[in-house]
């Protein structure tokens, strides 16, 4: 047999495990809804725009036989993608915008590790190494060029709870900067996500460097997925996560469906 | 003959789903350009007739030149005070707008300034009583004349002719757009004085929490109702499960925000601004407009007015706030342009002007600035007055002024013409 045919054995047993339920399809994505709560910043600094639609036409008298709309957001609005150009750790790097990223790494292997019970008893919780690697030792070595997620059970919360700001700004769950040294330089991880608003915890704009996950990750070309929702439905291991920004000329991340490849329990 | 006395407004009962709404009927349009004139007075309050400086009489009714030695008239503001020297009670009349409002009773006014004026008659007043004289605007927006005893008597709006002239919130529903604003709190706070019924306070993004969240929370006779401006369908929804019972809507919504076309410019914070004021004022008139234009004669708290707060410098751009004055600019001009089509619906489309605010974003501008409660207790007051152009401050005032005497010259001085 060729090695051609071989790849197409391949696929076509994901295709059967997929047209069977074997493998189940997930999808970890919000709504792209108006009122879903967005990144605060100080009124003096630009703001991240909400997510807005206005009919264009509703099979009426301005388009008879069609329905659409307009719509328009940020690029870091709903659940979204940040690539390494985001941050000022990562302008300088190649392949560092939505456009010009290797598409290889959108889809890859994905590690769940579960911090629902931490984040429960403290909302500032920060997802150390000892956490990573008390994982490792249930689950295995994190295997390079995979995605870490970490699930909090955060995408469960809505609106004010959600964002959960008070006057000394938001208070959620991030990793801790020895954490994403850690992922990025021992396990040299595609990207990390969380549930939350940001990659960060609420509060990291006083950890050293501030933003420890965005200024890591996108300095060494890593990239970072937020506001993922029901992580819960993964599998610690053995998931695939398909994770495809949209095509922006020059774009810093991109709002995107986020799927993932489970197989079925039992 | 009418009964006269302090019979008070009776107060509004609940919609008998059987009957029909009564149509929005207006008294007669048709002017003399002169008479249109009077109008522009009106809108503001001011009681203006043509004057002639050598007699020292006010003329009326105007003419081109006065009647006792020729010389030229000039409309200026004149004392009020008058003798009620005769009334007649309308039983009946060919105008479909007082069919219904039978019987009517008006009068002439002999002013202590020279001429007899006909006038609507407010219940309090007999003949032969020293009367106060206002020129209003009545239901299709054009001038006339009301005599009462005393316009500042605490149950002066107590009376159904004037109620016509004005804009009163006693007794009515209002909708504030954006309630997070500082003039959007001090009025939540003051229409309850105000007597209002029912005061629905707009707040957008209701996940993000802050002080005068809370601060509206606790105001026990204000209702908390979702309302983004920039968000269409938020817009929509609002309007389709309350847009029939809003009596008056009060646009509350502002961002000031520093800067111009080259300093201090932002383009996102320009098209926010843009998109909250500019596009957050036409999602607001033409979902909350027709329900309105459709109420305009529904009994004692039929829809009334459509209020908008304006920076003054939509008159004349102010550089210092150079977008946010181009943005009230355009609303300035599309308020004009729902006047029109409003017209003959009985809902007066109300601005008040205002400079600069004792809040954050105006924190390096010297004072005068004007505090939201006095913004919102003028604000109330012209209403209650049935004002169409509110000015509330001595910034506002100054600037109208400046800007109805010489509209260039006001450019040039606010573009630097006192700069070294």
């Amino acid at each position: 047999m060729s090695t051609q045919d071989q790849t197409v054995g391949l696929l076509d047993n994901l295709a059967l495990d997929l047209a069977s339920g074997a493998v189940e399809v997930v999808d970890l994505t919000h709504t792209l809804d108006p009122d879903f709560p967005v990144i605060i910043l100080p009124p003096e600094f630009g703001q991240c725009a909400r997510f807005r639609m206005e009919e264009v036409s509703r099979y009426d008298a301005r388009g008879p036989a069609w329905h659409w709309h307009n719509f328009s957001c940020g690029e870091h609005t709903g659940t979204h993608f940040d690539a390494p150009i985001h941050w000022v750790s990562g302008r300088d790097l190649p392949h560092n915008t939505v456009d010009s990223l290797p598409v290889q790494k959108l889809v890859g292997r994905v590690c769940v590790i579960d911090c629902e019970a931490e984040t429960a008893a403290d909302e500032d919780y920060e997802m150390d190494r000892a956490k990573i690697e008390a994982f490792e030792a249930e689950h295995g070595k994190i295997p390079p060029q995979s995605w870490v997620l970490m699930r909090t059970g955060w995408s469960k919360r809505r609106g004010a709870d959600y964002v959960n700001l008070r006057e000394d700004g938001a208070h959620s769950p991030g990793p801790a900067t020895e954490a994403v040294r850690f992922l990025v330089d021992e396990r040299d991880i595609i990207g990390f996500g969380t549930e939350c608003i940001g990659t960060d915890s609420g509060q990291a704009a006083h950890a050293d460097p501030p933003y420890p996950a965005h200024y890591i990750l996108h300095g060494a070309g890593r990239y970072g997925l937020q506001c993922l929702n029901g992580l819960d439905r993964l599998p610690p291991t053995g998931a695939i996560l398909l994770a495809a920004p949209l095509k922006i000329k020059h774009g810093t991340g991109s709002p995107l469906r986020v799927l993932a490849l489970v197989p079925a329990a039992g | 003959m009418a009964e006269i006395g302090e019979s008070r407004l009776p107060q509004p009962v609940k919609k008998n789903p059987q009957l029909k709404t009564a149509a929005p009927l207006v008294p007669p349009l048709r002017r003399s350009r002169l008479g249109l004139r009077l109008a522009g007075f009106a809108a503001r309050g001011e009681f203006c007739l043509p004057f002639c400086s050598a007699c020292e009489k006010a003329v009326w009714p105007p003419r081109d030149a006065c009647p006792t030695c020729l010389a030229e008239l000039a409309w200026q503001e004149v004392g009020n005070q008058g003798q009620l020297i005769a009334e007649s009670v309308l039983e009946t009349s060919p105008e479909l707008y007082f069919r219904g409002r039978m019987p009517w009773r008006i009068g002439t006014v002999r002013l202590a300034c020279g001429p007899s004026i006909m006038a609507h008659l407010h219940q309090q007043v007999q003949v032969g009583e020293q009367v106060e004289m206002g020129l209003h605007l009545d239901k299709a927006q054009r001038a006339v004349f009301m005599a009462y005893k005393n316009r500042e008597g605490g149950s002066v709006n107590e009376d159904s002719q004037l109620r016509e002239l004005t804009s009163d919130p006693k007794y009515r529903r209002v909708l504030i757009s954006d309630a997070r604003s500082p003039a959007g709190l001090a009025l939540a706070k003051a229409l309850a004085g105000a007597e209002a019924r029912e005061i629905f306070a707009g707040v957008a993004e209701s996940w993000r929490r802050d002080a005068v969240l809370d601060a509206l929370e606790a105001l026990d006779h204000v209702t908390l109702v979702p309302l983004d401006l920039t968000d269409s369908s938020s817009v929509k929804e609002l309007a389709a499960e309350i847009g029939g019972k809003v009596d008056i809507l009060i646009h509350t919504a502002d961002q000031p925000r520093p800067g111009g076309l080259l300093d201090g410019s932002s383009l996102t914070i320009a098209q926010e601004m843009q998109d909250r004021l500019v596009t957050g004022y036409m999602r607001l008139a033409s979902h909350f407009g027709p329900a309105m234009r459709g109420r305009g004669a529904d009994g004692v708290n039929s829809a009334t007015a459509f209020v908008t707060i304006l920076s003054v410098y939509a008159h004349a751009n102010w550089p210092s706030y150079g977008t946010h004055s181009a943005c009230h600019a355009a609303v300035y001009s599309l308020s004009q342009c729902l006047r029109s089509e409003m017209l003959g619906s009985g809902v007066r489309v109300v601005n008040a002007y205002t400079g600069p605010l004792e809040q954050d974003w105006y924190e390096s501008v010297l004072p005068p600035k004007l505090d939201p409660q006095r913004l919102a207790r003028d604000l109330i007051k012209g209403l209650q007055q049935g004002l169409e152009d509110i000015y509330i401050g001595d910034v506002a005032r100054d600037v109208a002024s400046r800007f109805r005497e010489d509209a260039k010259l006001l450019e040039i001085e606010l573009t630097g013409g006192a700069r070294e």
